[in-house]
């Protein structure tokens, strides 16, 4: 089943899109079963990513990137998100979408050379540390502490559920520099694996996204080089504030596309089921069904499809933003669990693909910004 | 030495999606369907490329079809080929094959090339005809069912897939060779060849212009489909069920088949 293609992309994206499926079907697809079990994918699939130019859309070109611009990313996004593995949308994404942009957004050309370019070419990891076990919708109350040393700032604490932690050459985190002042004392840091101090303390076990590594991480009396700090000091709150309607869309494309393919299960296997001697998809319950679900998607998509276009152009689109994302995650979790209805027991069976959907989808409304904090962000713009 | 390679390359309707053949024009629907470069021509182009990367030569794009075939150029294009040519005209509706290879041939001459490279048999006509029409219009040696091309010293060499194995077969440059699937593994067009496929030239020409006025397509047919009949449904598998013997069943039915 294919949709009607959106205004916004041109015959270029679709051109893309064409290489990056068919890139997708042969080097991921076929190995999502594995990785799921295993927990993880490999590390090599973040070079075989770049050797396409995957990693660097969005970034210039004197950095490895190809400048081709965040529509080009979407369509990436919408690519993984229908690859079958929320893990493989997650870990590949984390690096683009959300880890990376603070390096470009606020770091130096020195420090675009040192971590962004290697990320660029898949060499280097990257991950971003907000989420404290202290809490997560409430950044501004990050506790980790940077105490300035001389050269250095001494890092005392631990963030967890982050998303490719474990293998991460480097972690961009948020991180305390003035004990008082709320959001007004926050920094962020670049802190490398080998960093004294630094560890991985748990890999976490977790519903969905399996293939991804999500970790708790621990800094011990870690020091940090004042060099690998972004930006000005204290400005760490706005600077992580700066990519989060990148992450919302990054996290609302996904979601539309996965959707798309739970539906895409329901319907193949509604065609081939036979109960009462007819086929699911000839009965009307089952049609309305999937009709509904495709209003869902299609409610999504458009809404996210605009937000995109706002964002891509430069015009004010929080709240525009904040809906796309709750429509989204609550469109793939909703269509998912209609896919799984429709198969039955076979549904709630780990052979079937599914049921991981279902399970994958399930992070969406967490993720990015809970899908309360962005009801309370689309009120807030409001002025109520 | 630059080597210069021409590939040609057809749009077919996505082999992805169930084919349709129109009972009235006994030819297969290409409208309201997804086109696509054919999956086969795809390691006509990798193997053009790795050519003319090899020696330092360009790759020319050749393909006739309606205004949308250029999409397929452009695929080409983009994976590598430096420009394209298009050979375009309403009177080319419902070209056969000698048709197609007559265009072809007009359409190369004049190019400087050292080699063309065509698939073995396109995913949808799949005559296979075109390429060995193409080579006697030209005059020029053809070296088919290549599994592995090498190119050198003003001659082409290539591995040709038999039953038993494969010949080793030359012939002196320039020649026409086919490829089949098993030669390689045609590249993605990255984000870069994509965008810059957009500005290379893609030079459109009519029969006119290559003076095939009344020679080729419709007024020029040299064959006819005259009936369609669906294939064969494929007789019911035998089941054999395992009692102990089921392993030395199977050997003997695959050495029936002469499989192993
Ligand atoms: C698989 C996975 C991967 C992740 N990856 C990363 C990562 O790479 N980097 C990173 O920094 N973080 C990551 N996170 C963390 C994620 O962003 C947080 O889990 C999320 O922001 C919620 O924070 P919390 O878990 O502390 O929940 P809490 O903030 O404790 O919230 C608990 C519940 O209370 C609700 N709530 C909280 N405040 C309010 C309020 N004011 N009004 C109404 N309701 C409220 C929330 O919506 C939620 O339902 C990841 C999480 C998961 C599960
Ligand atoms: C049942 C049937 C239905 C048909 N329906 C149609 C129809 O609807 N419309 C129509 O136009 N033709 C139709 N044809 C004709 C058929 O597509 C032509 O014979 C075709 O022009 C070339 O033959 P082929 O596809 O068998 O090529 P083959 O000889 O099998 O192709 C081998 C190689 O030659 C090259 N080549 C072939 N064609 C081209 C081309 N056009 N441009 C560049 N390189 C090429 C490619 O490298 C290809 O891999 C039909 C034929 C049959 C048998």
């Amino acid at each position: 089943m294919t949709s009607a293609r959106s205004a916004i992309f041109a015959d270029e994206h679709e051109a893309f899109r064409d290489t990056v499926r068919r890139f997708i079907a042969k080097e991921v697809t076929p190995s999502v079963e594995a990785w799921e079990e295993a927990g993880e994918f490999p590390s090599e699939l973040f070079k075989r990513f770049a050797a396409l130019d995957l990693l660097g859309l969005k970034y210039p070109e004197s950095l490895g990137g190809t400048d081709a611009g965040k529509l080009y990313e979407a369509v990436l996004f919408e690519e993984l998100g229908r690859c079958g593995s929320g893990g493989v949308f997650a870990g590949i994404g984390a690096h683009v979408a959300i880890a990376t942009p603070p390096v470009f957004n606020f770091g130096s050309e020195a420090q675009r050379r040192r971590w962004l370019q290697p990320a660029i070419s898949g060499d280097l990891v990257m991950a971003l540390a907000i989420t404290e076990p202290s809490g997560g919708s409430d950044i501004a109350q990050v506790e980790s502490s940077a105490r300035r040393d001389g050269d250095h700032y001494v890092v005392n604490g631990s963030k967890t559920f982050i998303t490719n932690g474990v293998r991460a050459g480097a972690v961009v985190a948020l991180v305390r520099t003035k004990p008082e002042g709320g959001h007004h004392g926050l920094s962020i840091l670049v802190i490398e694996k080998e960093t004294p101090g630094y560890s991985v303390s748990r890999k976490l076990n977790k519903l969905g996204w399996r293939a991804s590594d999500t970790a708790e991480l621990t800094f011990q009396d870690c020091r940090v080089p004042v060099e690998n700090r972004l930006g000005p000091e204290h400005e760490g709150f706005y600077q992580a504030l700066a990519n989060f309607e990148w992450e919302r869309i990054w996290i609302a494309v996904g979601a539309v596309a996965s959707a798309q393919r739970s539906l895409e299960l329901a319907i193949d296997y509604a065609a081939n089921r036979v109960q009462f001697g007819k086929r699911l998809a000839e009965m009307p319950v089952i049609r309305h069904k999937i009709a509904q679900m495709l209003l869902r998607i299609e409610q999504a998509r458009h809404l996210t499809y605009h937000a995109l276009w706002l964002h891509v152009n430069r015009q004010p689109c929080t709240k525009e933003v904040a809906m796309a994302k709750i429509a989204a995650t609550e469109a793939d979790v909703a269509v998912a669990d209609e896919a799984l209805q429709i198969h039955g027991g076979y549904g709630y069976m780990m052979e079937y693909p599914v049921q991981r959907a279902w399970r994958d989808a399930r992070l969406g409304p967490i993720g990015a910004g809970t899908n309360e904090i962005m009801r309370d962000v689309i009120a807030r713009e409001l002025d109520l | 030495m630059a080597i210069n390679v021409v590939v040609c390359v057809k749009q077919i309707p996505d082999p992805s999606a169930p084919a349709r053949l129109d009972p009235a024009s006994k030819r297969l629907v290409r409208e309201g369907v997804d086109l696509v470069l054919d999956p086969g021509d795809e390691h006509a182009v990798e193997a053009a490329l790795q050519v003319a990367e090899g020696a330092g030569g360009e790759v020319t794009v050749v393909s006739m079809g309606p205004a949308r075939a250029v999409d397929a150029i452009r695929r080409a294009l983009s994976m590598g080929g430096a420009r394209g040519i298009h050979v375009q005209d309403p009177a080319l509706q419902n070209s056969d094959a000698l048709s197609t290879a007559r265009v072809l041939a007009a359409a190369v001459k004049g190019q400087p090339f050292d080699l063309i490279v065509c698939g073995q048999e396109s995913t949808d006509g799949s005559t296979g005809a075109v390429p060995g029409q193409l080579a006697e219009l030209l005059g020029l040696p053809l070296l088919s069912f290549a599994r592995k091309l090498s190119v050198e010293e003003g001659k082409a060499s290539i591995h040709r897939q038999t039953d038993e194995g494969y010949d080793v077969v030359e012939a002196p440059l320039p020649a026409v060779v086919t490829v089949t699937g098993g030669i390689n593994d045609p590249r993605y067009p990255s984000l870069r060849g994509i965008m810059q496929s957009k500005n290379k030239e893609v030079r459109q020409l009519t029969l006119e212009a290559i003076g095939l006025s009344g020679k080729a397509g419709e007024k020029a047919l040299t064959q006819e489909v005259v009936d369609l009949q669906p294939a064969q449904a494929r007789k019911a598998g035998r089941v054999i069920e395992d009692k102990g013997e089921g392993a030395r069943e199977i050997v003997d039915f695959l050495a029936e088949l002469k499989v192993i």
